[in-house]
């Protein structure tokens, strides 16, 4: 017993001290960024980690300029909408490619797979041409569609992986109970599919959210420039200040809104929700 | 409370497989009617076309004298109880068995009501508020009748009700699903392949092989007169045992020895004159100790020696197991019955009697014993075409 107390006791501190490891390596360049956004001006680039003046001037100085509000909000409302957008086009083709055997399936499957795979910078330029020409370049929907389409692939697949999972049987039993095909779907898989699609919903938000090639390309004014492009045009307000301060608090800034919206979500993604149903 | 009836009911899926071929069942109004057969027999098919979960190829279902060919699930007024339950995981008991209530509209006073009778009758009164989760095997497969029974459909269907429940709570099920059939008096079509199941519990049985229906008739009168060798090898446990042999000159030669024909047998066979093969069919009660017989019983039967391979003894019975020299009885029911069994991975040399002997019997693993059978109860079918000779129905 005593010698098995010791492995373990052994293993539990080699794990903890590799877990550490792996936390350190990922979340230094985070507080070095938060280090430097609550530095003041002065002790910028004086190299400490833990800021010896403790500044929030660098947050009032973002929040002050247009540039950076405004991009917040096309960040905010892009993001929104083509999330919702590919993830109601996804939760229908998803539940379409899991249920039914149409003509076409493999060929859908094949092309969104194709789609999420295109290099998406080969299609920066064509892209550019084309919104010029149809009037999208630089608005929100010019962004939002490029989203949805690099969205919904992987909101095909996340979604239809999690429709795989309910139980075929379900459906029948609530068509036996007198639902109509609207009603069985609304009161019976769509509840059961609701961690899945804030699953997704998640994935898809990330994605657009942190989209920076699109986001430069495609805009030029402040009317649809996102945060991770606004970001880069960041100055001082002369041309001697190192504008390092500010583009940090606006980095810390942008990750706020994802980490509300997974905190949000996650309590909805109950794990096992279809336990229950069959068998037992 | 419906009749349902079956005509020339046909489901070919588009690859061409056939599942269900010209099925003809007239289905009595409050019938407790039972499909039975080895998997991919079609019974499960039938009971889908019933419902309307699967579309009919070609033929015509009518309940109560409306075809219902086109009608949608929910426009058929039947419930079914699936062999997964089928529980909805996010909602309660109470919700799950109020669930077609709402659908139909039914005022929430009314829902509350036929469902607490419907907890009542299935005793699950306390369990209402539970998730499905947390319930037992037992307790799930009662909400799942219970979600059927709540809205007094026409007719109710069961796709294996009882197969997911462990073999005690399995019979204690069987019993209350036979309760409450006869309580409630609602047309029932029950989908099993337990042969037990389908006797203890039907008014008749459909027995159905490859999409054919083989028979339909009482659980007694399919057991004492199967009408091919399909019916006689799937109804019945311990299944009845079979021999070919050969008939002539008003005898038969088997593995088991010479069978005189009695005048039952005769009449059948037209006067036995013709040479011809034949299989004989004994079921294991029919078989007896000789050792318990007085001499005049004998002399009516016949006697043969075997040894015994395997003595189980029940208590009330004992069950005797030889194995008989010669050929095994041929035939492509036979074989399909086997393997559905899973006995065509055992090796066998001749073919394996199985005797359900008196408790009082002597016999003992390994010795000899002479073991007499009765030739009037001998069942004979046509080896090609597996008919019952017999059959007199």
């Amino acid at each position: 017993m005593a010698m098995i107390g010791v492995a373990t006791t052994r293993r539990k501190i080699q794990w903890s001290f590799l877990d550490l490891l792996v936390v350190v390596y990922a979340l230094v360049p985070v507080l070095w960024i938060v280090s430097l956004s609550f530095k003041s001006k002065e002790t910028l680039n004086d190299g400490n980690f833990i800021p010896r003046e403790w500044s929030i001037q660098n947050y009032v100085d973002i929040f002050q300029t247009n540039e950076f509000v405004r991009a917040l909000f096309n960040s905010i409302g892009i993001a929104l909408i083509s999330t919702f957008i590919a993830v109601v086009i996804g939760t229908m083709a998803a539940y379409a490619i899991a249920r039914l055997d149409f003509p076409g399936k493999r060929v859908l499957i094949g092309v969104s797979l194709l789609v999420a795979m295109f290099p998406q910078v080969s299609l920066v330029s064509p892209l550019f041409e084309i919104e010029r020409a149809l009037g999208l370049f630089d608005t929100w929907p010019g962004l939002i569609l490029p989203y949805v389409t690099f969205g919904l692939p992987l909101a095909i697949y996340t979604l239809s992986a999690f429709f795989k999972e309910i139980p075929w049987e379900l459906e029948k039993a609530a068509k036996m109970d007198g639902a109509t095909p609207a009603q069985a779907f609304r009161k019976v898989i769509a509840p059961l599919a609701a961690p899945g699609v804030f699953t997704t919903a998640i994935l898809v938000f990330i994605l657009t959210w942190n989209d920076f090639l699109f986001a430069i390309s495609l805009t030029s004014t402040e009317a649809s420039r996102t945060v991770p492009a606004a970001l880069s045009f960041f100055t001082g307000a002369s041309q001697f200040e190192d504008p390092k301060g500010t583009i940090s608090a606006a980095a810390v800034v942008i990750t706020i809104p994802i980490i509300l919206f997974v905190l949000f979500f996650q309590r909805r993604i109950v794990a096992g929700l279809t336990s229950g149903a069959v068998k037992g | 409370m419906a009749e349902i009836v079956l005509d020339k009911v046909t489901k070919r899926y588009p690859d061409g497989a056939i599942a269900a071929s010209e099925v003809d069942i007239n289905i009595a109004d409050g019938e407790f009617i039972i499909l039975v057969g080895p998997s991919g027999c079609g019974k499960s098919t039938t009971l889908n076309m019933i419902a309307g979960l699967e579309d009919i190829t070609s033929g015509e279902l009518r309940i109560d004298g409306a075809r219902m060919n086109e009608r949608a699930p929910k426009d058929r007024d039947i419930a079914m109880v699936f062999q997964s339950y089928a529980l909805y995981p996010h909602m309660s008991v109470r919700e799950n068995m109020a669930f077609p209530l709402r659908l139909a509209k039914v005022p929430d006073a009314t829902v509350k009501q036929k469902v607490d009778e419907a907890a009542k009758v299935l005793d699950l009164t306390q369990h209402l508020d539970r998730k499905p989760s947390n319930l037992s095997g037992g307790q799930r497969q009662r909400v799942a009748m219970g979600r059927a029974i709540v809205r007094s459909p026409k007719a109710f269907l069961m796709d294996e009700p009882l197969s997911n429940l462990d073999a005690k709570l399995r019979v204690q099920m069987r019993t209350s699903v036979s309760k409450l059939q006869k309580q409630l008096g609602t047309t029932t079509v029950y989908v099993t392949h337990d042969q037990t199941e389908a006797m203890t519990l039907g008014d008749r049985v459909v027995v159905l092989r490859g999409g054919f229906v083989q028979q339909i008739g009482s659980p007694q009168f399919l057991y004492e007169q199967p009408a091919n060798l399909f019916v006689a090898g799937f109804i019945g446990s311990p299944s009845m045992n079979f021999f070919p042999a050969t008939l002539a000159e008003n005898k038969l030669a088997s593995s088991l020895g010479e069978i005189a024909l009695t005048d039952r047998l005769r009449r059948v066979l037209e006067g036995g004159k013709a040479q011809r093969d034949v299989i004989v069919g004994v079921r294991p009660e029919h078989f007896e100790d000789a050792a318990l017989l007085d001499e005049a019983t004998k002399a009516t039967g016949v006697t043969f020696q075997a040894q015994v391979d395997v003595l189980e003894s029940m208590g009330s019975d004992k069950y005797a197991y030889f194995t008989v020299e010669g050929k095994q009885a041929e035939s492509s029911e036979l074989a399909e019955l086997a393997v559905d069994a899973g006995a065509s991975d055992v090796p066998e040399s001749g073919s394996q009697v199985v005797t359900r002997l008196s408790a009082a019997s002597a016999a003992q693993e390994g010795a000899a014993c002479d073991i007499w059978f009765d030739p009037d109860k001998v069942l004979l079918f046509d080896p090609s075409s597996g008919a019952n000779l017999t059959y007199t129905g």
